[in-house]
């Protein structure tokens, strides 16, 4: 069990060291161009009073490494600068009072959103990809498999746009089943808000449970060919049996590992999903503030993203040492 | 045992005609063609064959099984009177486990990683009813106990990991004798194991047969152990019976030439050449040699010299050291301590800073030619190049001498030199590796297990070449090998190695006569013999505590 | 509620039909095997299977003949979804009946063991690359030709708003649709196959070095690659998209989204090459051309590369395919090929609202699909090829 945690220990050190780097490295990627960064932003026709104000805002007077400590120590604390969008219209205006919404706030609601759609994504993609997987593994070059080979195919094949206009088309347009657009805001009943939620869902679910069912199936049949497998079918074992005691215990690594990477994967299709649907998400913050360049809630998102990313990452690496019989039985 | 003894028995499994058929890619090829296969009660019969005869799959089909890809496209299987075709799933899982059980040839793969030995052990008798959970263990025990497996009333608590192959293996025969069957499949259960370690788990196999009178079916290709095993032995070939005898009988009356062959492989032996002249220089000198992997010493102090026109075979089992000695030569693991010289004088120890010359004089063929050779380059370019790149021969001049190298290893050139590594046989793969090795004109070659994953009369042939090839351009050698067959037929001196030690070194004909070092002994005396009463005497002479693992750990 | 009701009724008469399926069968065929060892939940599938085809033949049947025109809309799409698929079979079945009677004796045989679904994927990626060749000579206008009439209904149809000199319609500043469509092939396609060759350029060769030196160098290269692939694919082309769009704009945009899009991917090529690479070099004869004493290129040219080919350029295609589809996202979300080029993704973005039309006008909202299926088709077809390749390299091991 030692030897377990330590490699456990020895991860989440990774985890957290590779977090450190990736923000070293987002900081740079924005601070390290030359060029007068608050000019580019502002555009020539700018105030030189905007101009200073953004300065000051970004700290562009003080040593690049010094700013990355402040960013990241103010990180740590949930605090994550203000917009530029913000401070310049502040500047315009005149009255920088300090009273604007922080990155911080103005993410937090989005990112509560954001959760729950990836929440249901989960809920509805994971029971069903797994469960087509493992048929689509023990019936394999059936009818079945090859059906669903060539749907799941197409199915990552397609952009997630072109899948959201899809489902609109057929669930929201064709049918008037479900909203086509996810204006969700505080306050809003439980069920409203899982039906506004619904298809943008559905649209990830479906590029989701298309990689997850695919990983899931060669997995399996992996797992199928092992020759202990065989002993358990040549010891006159029941179906039904070899499955679920001498399978399934060492299949659960590698579905764990498929499930995380692909809930990972989710955080792209966010991105897109969002957009297409309105929903009031930190993917559709993200890009809103890419066109209008506002890089400390760029930067903030980009972290955000990252770090869930690397966090989905290192769960599926801690579950499958953890479910691994060598590991937690040592010699 | 004679045959006689089982004329009376009960017909336990009769298979008529079997005609199997796999498939690759959309078409199904033949590998069983008209098999007959009677097995009585208590009787044990021998399968044997080369890699691709078909021994396993018509062993599976005794128990109405076939694997993916795999038919029975004609035939019948009767098994104590019920017929296995026709048997529908549910009838056949009654039969499987309960009254046939099958002990695979990799023990550590085909046990469930997941569970602890004595479950898995318990599963069949309690799925089929037999017995039930606590009776099943308390039976476990005994087995393992009968098996001489250690600790046998703990030994089942552990993870299939955390058990030794051998002693898997045992547990595993346990396992397959839990229900008692009427019927075990063997399917090379000793293949993958050292000799030492094998000599044990044939022993226990034997005894726990004989003691609950089962039928058994044991698939070998070594003809050594199956006539310790077998009351009867089959021989196939490609699909096709060659013949069925009784086990003395076949042994010393073969009647087929294909038999005949099999037998005479182990009677290739060349002469030992005359002693060295004391004080003549050697070609290749491994002087006080410690090497090792990261922090860990895996050979200790090692020394031995290697003399123009000898062989010399160094010998032991896996992890013993030998193949890490030859990285030493090579100059791919240099020695931590120590020195190696090349006709007296000194190598730089890494091969990078070796010189062409030095590089031209050392050459190497190893063991799978498979990954030995470029799979995608032709025969001509994979010989070619070192003629290239050593002589600087191109064009006309390279053809001819390639086509001369091929000539040397007996290949037709015209038929072969555009042919690729997946066009050729396992033998002939290894003749071309033999023929680059030559093809940059070297002193010294060190020679990898390079008959070990061949069939045996393959192996005899590149024997036979390697020992011509020495004599017409007094080449040295050194002959990696954990199989002694091997070494008496073509060795002058012999090393033998343990853990990365030098246990034994001298001429071969002194350490083929006793007195031996104890573990050149235990080696010696673990390899089976062609005489089917080989193992009951080596058990008689020696005791069951004085062979195997347990023998190796009172050594040391 | 009806309708789930009508769901869970359905399942249940499927449920039924499947047992008495089985049943039948056995007494039918005598017990023959197929049916005596059927599992239950292969003969519920088999019978939910004939469901799913009943209902979608009845559906079309209605759609088609029975329905009147109005009501026939709402199936409008589900019409042509089964046109298409009829048309794509029969066209992938004929080029594969094309490809066994035509060609050298290698071709030949390759369209013999050829499955539909790659043949299918072979045809459109040839037409692909036929449009994007010769698109300024199929196209009938100019990407950029702005016309008079703005808003051209697809179809051709003057009675529904069509007109016959523009087959699908234009768009709402009056750009024909088809010749963008038609230019958008070499645009999107070329950019993202060329972004795709400069990912494998640095990546495989990077790739191949570090697998072959290994040392420092590779221990440096991997941890890099670790690093920046810990931030996902779409959010860091965000990010530097956004670095880059405070210098340069419209097609210097364009040219360092490629850059950024070659960057990113490059890390992954990296990892599969020196996957590969690594598992070629522990080759036996790869040790042997070290100890014979050649030199670094001659072992990565000559040993390890025509070794790698047939994995690299099944890779080629996954790449390729992520490339492909991250650029039309990032053009979808307006910061990918910048305008004047036509490309598919922004299409997507810029006629997006036609959808809400389908109900009564289908043909309305069949331009942004149009845009979105030709990005979609593309990629079926390379997947479909690469699913292929990798089934015949892993059936040719066995």
């Amino acid at each position: 069990m030692n030897s377990v945690l330590k490699i456990i220990a020895q991860r989440l050190a990774l985890g957290l060291l590779t977090l450190f780097i990736v923000s070293i490295v987002i900081f740079a990627a924005v601070n390290l161009l030359p060029g007068d960064f608050a000019q580019a932003i502002l555009g020539q026709g700018a105030t030189p009073e905007a101009v200073e104000a953004i300065r000051t805002d970004l700290g562009l007077d003080q040593h690049p490494v010094k700013r990355y400590m402040q960013w990241l120590g103010g990180a740590l604390q949930g605090d994550l600068g203000n917009s530029f969008a913000q401070a310049n219209f502040a500047s315009f205006v005149g009255d920088d009072s300090g009273v604007r919404t922080s990155v911080a706030q103005q993410i937090a609601p989005r990112f509560a959103n954001t959760m729950f759609l990836a929440g249901v994504t989960a809920a509805i993609a994971v029971p069903f990809a797994v469960t087509l997987g493992i048929l689509a593994a023990l019936y394999r070059n059936s009818v079945f498999d090859r059906a669903t080979n060539i749907l799941t195919l197409s199915s990552i094949s397609s952009p997630e746009f072109f899948l959201a206009y899809v489902l609109i088309l057929f669930l929201a347009v064709l049918n008037p089943w479900l909203p086509s657009l996810s204006n969700i805001y505080d306050g809003m009943a439980f069920s409203e808000r899982l039906e506004k939620t619904l298809l943008p869902a559905l649209t990830l679910t479906l590029v989701v449970t298309a990689h997850m069912m695919r990983m899931t199936r060669a997995a399996i049949i992996n797992l199928l060919a092992s020759p202990y497998i065989e002993m358990a079918r040549l010891k006159g074992i029941n179906p039904m049996r070899v499955i679920v005691r001498h399978a399934l215990p060492n299949a659960l690594a590698p579905i764990i590992n498929v499930i995380a990477l692909n809930l990972a994967y989710l955080i792209t299709g966010v991105v897109v999903v969002e957009v297409v649907f309105v929903y009031p998400g930190i993917g559709q913050l993200f890009v809103d503030s890419v066109k209008i360049r506002d890089i400390p809630v760029v930067q903030a998102c980009c972290l955000i993203f990252a770090a869930a990313y690397i966090l989905l990452n290192l769960t599926a690496d801690i579950l499958s040492i953890v479910s691994n019989p060598r590991l937690r039985h040592p010699k | 045992m004679s045959n006689d003894a089982f004329k009376d028995a009960e017909t336990l499994v009769e298979m008529k005609g079997i005609w199997m058929e796999g498939r690759s890619d959309e078409d199904w090829h033949p590998i069983i063609n008209g098999v007959d296969l009677t097995l009585r009660k208590g009787e044990v019969l021998g399968l044997i064959g080369e890699s691709g005869a078909g021994k396993s799959t018509l062993g599976l089909a005794s128990m109405g099984f076939c694997r993916d890809g795999v038919r029975i496209s004609k035939g019948s299987v009767m098994f104590d009177g019920i017929d296995l075709l026709a048997a529908s799933s549910e009838e056949k899982r009654q039969l499987l486990g309960k009254r046939i059980a099958y002990v695979a040839q990799s023990a550590a793969a085909s046990f469930n990683p997941a569970h602890r030995l004595i479950d898995q052990h318990t599963e069949a008798p309690i799925q089929h009813g037999v017995m039930s959970k606590d009776e099943s263990e308390a039976d476990g025990m005994e087995l393992y106990r009968k098996l001489r497996l250690p600790n046998p009333d703990e030994i089942g608590f552990r993870y299939p990991h955390q058990v030794s192959g051998g002693q898997l293996q045992r547990a595993m025969t346990a396992m397959a004798m839990a229900c008692r069957p009427d019927l075990i499949i063997f399917d090379e259960p000793t293949t993958a194991l050292d000799v030492t370690t094998q000599i044990e788990v044939l022993a226990s196999i034997r005894e726990i047969v004989e003691e609950f009178d089962t039928a058994a079916i044991y698939i070998t290709h070594d003809l050594a152990v199956v006539a310790q095993m077998a009351d009867t032995i089959k021989v196939l070939l490609k699909g096709d019976e060659v013949e069925e005898a009784e086990t003395r009988e076949m042994l010393s009356h073969p009647t087929q030439d294909y038999t005949k062959s099999l037998w005479a492989v182990r009677e290739f032996q060349r002469p030992q050449k005359p002693a060295v002249i004391t004080g003549s220089t050697p070609v290749i000198s491994v002087k006080n040699v410690t090497a090792a992997y990261g922090k860990i010493d895996v050979l200790h102090d090692v020394s031995f010299d290697i003399h123009e026109g000898r062989t010399v075979a160094v010998v032991g089992e896996s992890g013993s050291g030998k193949s890490t000695t030859a990285r030493c030569i090579t100059g791919l693991l240099p020695p931590r301590i120590g020195s190696i010289e090349l006709d007296g004088n000194p190598l730089p120890l890494d091969y990078r800073k070796r010189d062409r010359s030095q590089l031209q004089k050392i050459q190497m063929i190893y063991q799978m030619a498979d990954t030995a050779l470029n799979p995608r380059q032709t025969v001509g370019d994979i010989i070619g190049r070192p003629v290239e790149f050593y002589t600087g021969l191109t064009g006309k001049a390279r053809r001819k001498r390639v086509e001369e190298l091929m000539d040397q290893i007996e290949l037709p050139a015209s038929q072969f030199i555009d042919r690729l590594p997946s066009e050729m046989s396992g033998g002939q793969k290894q003749r071309v590796g033999i023929a680059r090795s030559l093809a940059a004109e070297p002193e010294f070659i060190i020679c990898d297990e390079v008959t070990s994953a061949l069939d045996q009369l393959v192996a005899e042939g590149i024997l036979r070449l390697l020992a011509d090839l020495q004599d017409k351009l007094n080449l040295s050698y050194m002959f990696i090998t954990h199989d002694l067959a091997t070494v008496k037929s073509i060795a002058d001196e012999v090393v033998v190695m343990k853990d990365g030690d030098v246990i034994e070194q001298g001429p071969k004909t002194e350490m083929f006569t006793p007195p031996h070092h104890a573990y050149t002994d235990l080696l010696l005396s673990s390899v089976p013999e062609m005489d089917p009463d080989w193992l009951t005497n080596l058990l008689k002479e020696r005791g069951v505590d004085n062979i195997g693992d347990a023998a190796v750990g009172k050594i040391t | 509620m009806s309708g789930l009701m009508t769901i869970l009724i359905a399942l249940a008469v499927i449920a039924a039909l499947g047992y008495a399926f089985r049943l039948a069968g056995q007494k039918l065929t005598n017990n023959a095997p197929m049916f005596r060892d059927m599992p239950y939940a292969v003969a519920f599938g088999y019978m939910l299977g004939l469901a799913v085809i009943l209902w979608a033949v009845w559906t079309y049947i209605k759609a088609q003949f029975l329905l009147p025109e109005a009501e026939a809309n709402k199936y409008f799409y589900f019409v042509v979804a089964i046109h298409a698929f009829i048309i794509f079979s029969v066209a992938a079945w004929v080029f594969r009946v094309f490809g066994r009677a035509v060609g050298t004796a290698g071709t030949r045989k390759l369209f013999r063991q050829m499955p539909l679904t790659a043949s299918f994927g072979v045809l459109v990626i040839l037409v692909y690359a036929i449009l994007a060749i010769f698109a300024g000579v199929l196209a009938p206008h100019g990407q950029e030709e702005v016309f008079a009439q703005a808003n051209v209904v697809p179809g051709g149809n003057p009675a529904l708003g069509g007109d016959p000199a523009f087959p699908l319609g234009t768009d709402q500043i009056g750009r024909d649709i088809l010749s963008r469509l038609i230019y958008g092939a070499q645009n999107t396609v070329g950019i993202a196959f060329v972004t795709t060759l400069i990912a494998f350029f640095v990546g495989g060769s990077l790739g191949f070095l570090a697998a072959t030196l290994r040392g420092w160098l590779d221990q440096f290269l991997s941890r890099t690659v670790d690093v920046l692939m810990a931030i996902p694919a779409l959010i860091f082309a965000l990010l530097l998209i956004t670095v880059a769009s405070a210098w340069v704009t419209g097609w210097g945009l364009t040219v360092a989204m490629v850059l950024i899009m070659a960057l990113i991917d490059s890390t992954r090529v990296f990892r599969l090459a020196r996957a590969v690479g690594m598992n070629i070099v522990v080759m036996d004869y790869i040790e042997a051309a070290k100890l014979r004493g050649e030199n670094l290129s001659y072992i990565v040219f000559r040993e390890i590369l025509p070794n790698a080919t047939a994995p690299l350029l099944a890779e080629f295609g996954l790449r390729f395919c992520f490339v492909f589809l991250t650029i039309s996202s990032l053009s979808f979300l307006g910061v990918g090929i910048q305008p004047p080029l036509a490309d598919w993704g922004t299409m997507v973005k810029d006629m997006s609202s036609f959808i809400n039309y389908a109900a009564f006008a289908p043909q309305v909202s069949a331009a942004p699909l149009l845009a979105a299926s030709a990005i979609a088709l593309l990629t079926v077809a390379v997947n479909f090829v690469v699913d292929w390749m990798l089934h015949r390299s892993s059936g040719l091991k066995e």
